[in-house]
């Protein structure tokens, strides 16, 4: 039914002594991507929330109204008012400057993390999907084993052999965020290293390091780049889980997860202590997800290219 | 030939869809019919529309964004306005399909013995066990032995040609009046193509149903056809009796695409003349004849502004082309004048076998 | 004739294994498959040997084979005098230089994140040609124009051309090495007909041009015949006739190749209703379990006692035509006793 699918690409081109050229617009192809991601409302809502968050964080203090020390004790809970945009906690600290200064560590550590896990975990599926065999079994047995332990035991653990620490809670949440990549890039591996252009390219005589890096990786990139976005949501989630319990960023450091675990103390003084910081985590793990999806669909040569270049010369269901 | 009502018959079908780039109108004003007994081919390269031309009929396409215009008389009933709850009633039962690919038109996880008879039970009325009887029945006439035995397999458990068998007797279960083969021999081996279309020539002949083949392939279309349909671009450019159509082809493209063809026994081996350039997309289809840009044949200015009319230029025979190809080069382009005479073909003479024999022993 | 071929191939074994062996049932693992079982041929410098046959007959595997893009599991491959399955991994690299490979699908066999440019400069950053980046792009374009296409669309990505326009890129990008041979595996099976003719052409000057030596795979025998100067019939992991094109046509010596013959249609109504046909039955048995004896005996209208007994060889019948069945002959080795019980199903 390639009837309908067909596409623009060339007429007879008359140009150049009868040699033959497509016809369709070309433009670089990361300037494709970025047009269908923004063409995605949602995707690029998410990414303007995250630019944002990123900026805060890397201000952080310079944007806080009020000195992370400053303390007031006269004004105890106080609600969100025009001095105290998000009310003001137990020790009378402004918390919108807490939340504000508070996203660098939860960023931090999130990003921190998930970058480990992201380069760990592609380059052990790299090495499981392509040599395959044993090697593959073993480290994929290894990462079935990391994956189903528990993050908070496995945090709790840390911390109890080298103490509270932030590397320790970054390490945590990498150690079990590795499996993921692993998974994701071992799959996409598999795939691609069956592809016929992959054989193509070998039968000119390239390399495994050379079919590897420069045909392999490009095409994980996109399912990598993905789960790098969803990943980021679920570790600031996994950092407030953390901070909860009380094996996360440890004060005098303010964190969003940390700020919900003081707050639930003091529920009946003040609704603000917790909306404000589950708000912050929320619209942040929303837009990573929302960017998350764009990129899928946005890099997804399968929703792209193919089926537009497909119906167009070549035949098809329909020849 | 066509002393009978058709069947089937078709004006002035247009189909159109939105698309991101514009409006592809992918078939734009197609008439045909089909009479009873009868083998209408429908050939063209992909994207020329000869697909959904037919698949338009019963709303196979989705709709939006496909808008469908014109008239399709199956009978008495004309098919276009009806609703897709009314289609029901048609498709399967009044027009059935075989299509392309015989591992993706059958559901993998039920038996063919459910595929079978779900539609007969559902449109006949047929009791359970009518239904069975009418399957092992169909299987038994698209010859797969030990039918009744196979109905509780699934699939998978099916080659490739007896598959297509099977999509075939789900195609005549309810003993449409019209089959509509589109590429139903294209995913196969030659020799297996060569028992299908045996097949389905038999069983025309047996049921004298109206079929409407679809393929782009011309050496199926010379042994199956009685009258042919070119399409290219969306619109019939040539239309013909079968043998009018290989031996004295009068459209440039006709004659374009039988000159690029090798042809098995043409010893020859004289260069093939390709068609230069790619056929329009549908969404930019250019001014007059959509094939003018590809013409090899001298053309006048109207070729480049005025879109050509389907005009016959022998009784039975039209073009949609402003330019007849001269008899002489239509008889020398046609791959007649590349073989040897017919019955001379030395691949089937029986003697050259029975000699090999005879020096056995 | 009497000049050394440029490839050789010699009674090429290719077998898959046939899958793991299921915890659940016990007893020995499943057989492999035999895809390529015994196959030879050979093919003289700037020659064109047609590899023709059905899906799954192994005529694609023996072509990755000749490449050892599949690894043969016994036989040899000689090119140019040199035993292509003794290689090390440096000379294999270098056996690629010389012998390249063009694909069915011209889509799949680009990387589709690489343009058209980069795919062919980087067969010549592989072996080391054409100097620098800057040599290497000039010659990338030179190679474009060949193939006829414009030098500027070097800048492209594959998803922006058509399928011929792509399968051109192809040939450039094997052109790219500079070869001697190129294995085409069904190279216009994903075309439409008026440009497959262009593609036919294409690769019938360029070997006029350059001396080159082809492979020519295809299931469309038409086609075979219109590039090949020799034609192999393939059924089954077997090669069961080999001939002159004209030859083939004319006299064809096996059965199956005379089924095939007169199951091509044949785009000539009047031919279409004077043929004889010799239709098959059934289909194709199994490459993990093929039948004892002559592998086309199952489905042979000609079939008798001997065909399950011995396994013939390939014999010649004619000059520079061979043929492997009884009827020429019962030349082949026979069938231990024990193997050819199931010949009475026939």
């Amino acid at each position: 039914m390639s009837d309908q699918e067909q596409q623009p690409t060339d007429a007879p081109e008359p140009r150049g002594a009868g040699l033959e050229q497509p016809e369709i617009e070309h433009r670089p192809r990361w300037r494709e991507t970025l047009s269908v991601l923004m063409s995605n409302r949602l995707a690029a809502v998410g990414l303007v929330v995250l630019v944002v968050m990123v900026v805060t964080a890397i201000l952080g203090h310079r944007l806080a109204p009020y000195a992370l020390d400053a303390q007031d004790l006269t004004r105890r809970f106080d609600p969100p008012s025009a001095d105290h945009w998000f009310g003001t906690d137990d020790l009378g600290q402004d918390v919108f400057s807490r939340v504000v200064i508070g996203a660098r560590s939860s960023l931090l550590v999130a990003g921190v993390s998930v970058g480990i896990s992201m380069v760990v975990g592609t380059l052990l599926g790299l090495l499981a999907g392509y040599r395959g065999g044993w090697m593959d079994s073993t480290l994929m047995r290894t990462m079935d084993v990391l994956f189903a332990f528990p993050v908070v035991l496995l945090a709790i653990a840390l911390v109890a052999v080298f103490g509270p620490s932030l590397r320790n809670t970054m390490l945590a949440i990498a150690v079990v965020f590795t499996p993921i990549f692993a998974r994701v890039v071992r799959g996409s591996v598999l795939s691609v290293r069956e592809q016929l252009y992959v054989r193509a390219v070998r039968s000119l005589g390239a390399g495994d390091l050379r079919i590897v890096l420069r045909h392999v990786l490009p095409n994980v990139a996109a399912p990598v780049l993905v789960q790098t976005s969803l990943s980021l949501a679920f570790a600031i989630l996994t950092e407030a889980a953390l901070s909860y319990v009380g094996v996360g960023v440890q004060p005098p450091t303010p964190a969003w997860g940390s700020m919900l675990s003081d707050a639930q103390r003091y529920m009946a003084q003040g609704w603000w202590l917790s909306v404000f910081p589950g708000l912050a985590i929320f619209v942040t793990v929303m837009s990573f997800n929302l960017l998350g999806d764009g990129l899928r669909d946005a890099l997804d040569p399968q929703q792209r290219s193919i089926i537009e270049a497909r119906g167009a010369g070549a035949k098809d269901g329909d020849a | 030939m066509m002393s009978e009502a058709p069947v089937l018959s078709v004006r002035d079908l247009e189909v159109s869809f939105a698309t991101k780039r514009g409006v592809a109108r992918v078939v734009r004003g197609v008439s045909y019919e089909v009479a009873a007994g009868e083998t209408l081919a429908i050939v063209g390269e992909s994207g020329s529309g000869k697909s959904v031309s037919t698949l338009a009929l019963t709303k196979l396409i989705p709709i939006p964004p496909g808008r469908v215009t014109g008239q399709a008389l199956l009978g008495d009933d004309d098919l276009v306005p009806l609703s897709e709850r009314q289609l029901l009633e048609y498709r399967g039962t009044r027009v059935g399909y075989v299509f392309q690919d015989p591992m993706t038109s059958l559901n993998p996880v039920h038996t063919i013995g459910r595929q079978l008879t779900e539609h007969t039970r559902y449109h006949l009325g047929l009791s359970e066990s009518q239904a069975r009887e009418r399957a092992v029945e169909l299987l038994e006439q698209v010859g797969i032995p030990a039918a009744e035995s196979r109905l509780d397999d699934h699939p998978h458990q099916f080659s490739g040609g007896m598959r297509q068998r099977v999509v075939i007797a789900i195609g005549l279960a309810c003993d449409p009046d019209v089959l509509i083969a589109d590429e139903a021999t294209t995913a196969l081996d030659v020799t297996t193509q060569a028992q299908i279309l045996d097949l389905v020539r038999r069983l025309q002949r047996e049921r004298g149903m109206a079929v409407v083949w679809i393929t782009h392939d011309l050496g199926v279309v010379a042994g199956i056809a009685d009258r042919v349909l070119v399409m290219y671009a969306g619109e019939v450019v040539e239309q013909a009796g079968v043998d009018t159509l290989f031996d004295l082809p009068r459209h440039p493209y006709t004659v374009g695409l039988l000159e690029s063809l090798p042809v098995l026994g043409d010893l020859e081996r004289r260069d093939l003349t390709a068609i230069p350039g790619l056929p329009p997309p549908p969404t930019h289809l250019p001014e007059g004849c959509a094939f003018h840009p590809r013409c090899a044949f001298r053309h006048d200015e109207r070729c480049a502004t005025e879109r050509p009319p389907l005009t016959e230029v022998a009784p039975g025979h039209s073009i949609r082309s402003f330019y007849a190809v001269p008899e002489e080069a239509a008889r020398a382009a046609s791959t007649a004048a590349r073989l040897p005479e017919p019955g001379s073909d030395r691949t089937t003479d029986p003697e050259g076998r029975d000699d090999a024999r005879s020096g056995r022993t | 004739m009497s000049e050394e071929p440029l490839i050789a191939v010699d009674d090429l074994e290719v077998h898959f294994p046939g899958g793991p062996r299921s915890i659940l049932r016990r007893g020995s693992p499943p057989p492999p498959v035999r895809a390529v079982d015994g196959v030879s041929f050979e093919i003289r410098r700037g020659e064109t040997l047609g590899l023709v046959g059905e899906s799954g007959c192994g005529k694609s595997t023996t072509g990755l084979a000749l490449l050892r893009l599949v690894e043969p599991t016994a036989g040899s491959v000689t090119f140019d005098g040199r035993d292509v399955r003794a290689l090390s991994r440096r000379e294999l690299r270098t056996l690629r230089r010389r012998v390249a490979m063009i694909f069915q699908d011209p889509y799949a066999s680009l990387d589709p994140r690489m343009t058209v440019g980069d795919a062919i400069t980087e067969a010549m950053v592989i072996h080391d040609l054409h100097g620098d980046g800057k040599g290497r792009r000039r010659r990338a374009g030179e190679l474009l124009e060949r193939v006829g296409l414009h030098p500027d669309v070097a800048e492209r990505y594959p998803h922006e051309f058509s399928g011929g326009q792509r399968q051109r890129v192809g040939i450039a990008r094997a052109l790219a090495v500079e070869p001697d041979f190129i294995v085409c595996d069904e190279p216009i099976a994903a075309l439409d007909v008026s440009i497959q003719a262009s593609v036919m052409n294409l690769l019938a000057e360029l070997q006029a041009d350059l001396g080159l030596t082809y492979l020519f795979i295809a299931h469309d025998l038409a086609a075979v015949q219109h590039v090949s100067d020799r034609i192999a019939v393939m059924y089954l992991g077997r090669i069961v006739e080999q001939a002159d094109r004209e030859q083939l046509y004319r006299s064809p010596g096996h059965p199956y190749t005379q089924a095939l013959l007169s199951a091509i249609p044949v785009p000539s109504p009047a031919h279409e209703r004077e043929r004889r046909r010799t239709l098959l039955e059934g289909d194709v048995p199994s490459p993990m379990d093929p039948p004892s004896g002559c592998r086309f005996r199952t489905r042979c209208p000609e079939v008798f006692e001997a065909c399950g007994r011995v396994d013939p060889a390939l014999q010649e019948v004619a000059e520079q035509h061979h043929v492997a069945c009884l009827l020429h002959g019962e030349v082949g080795t026979e069938v231990p006793r024990s193997e050819h019980r199931d010949a009475a199903r026939t």
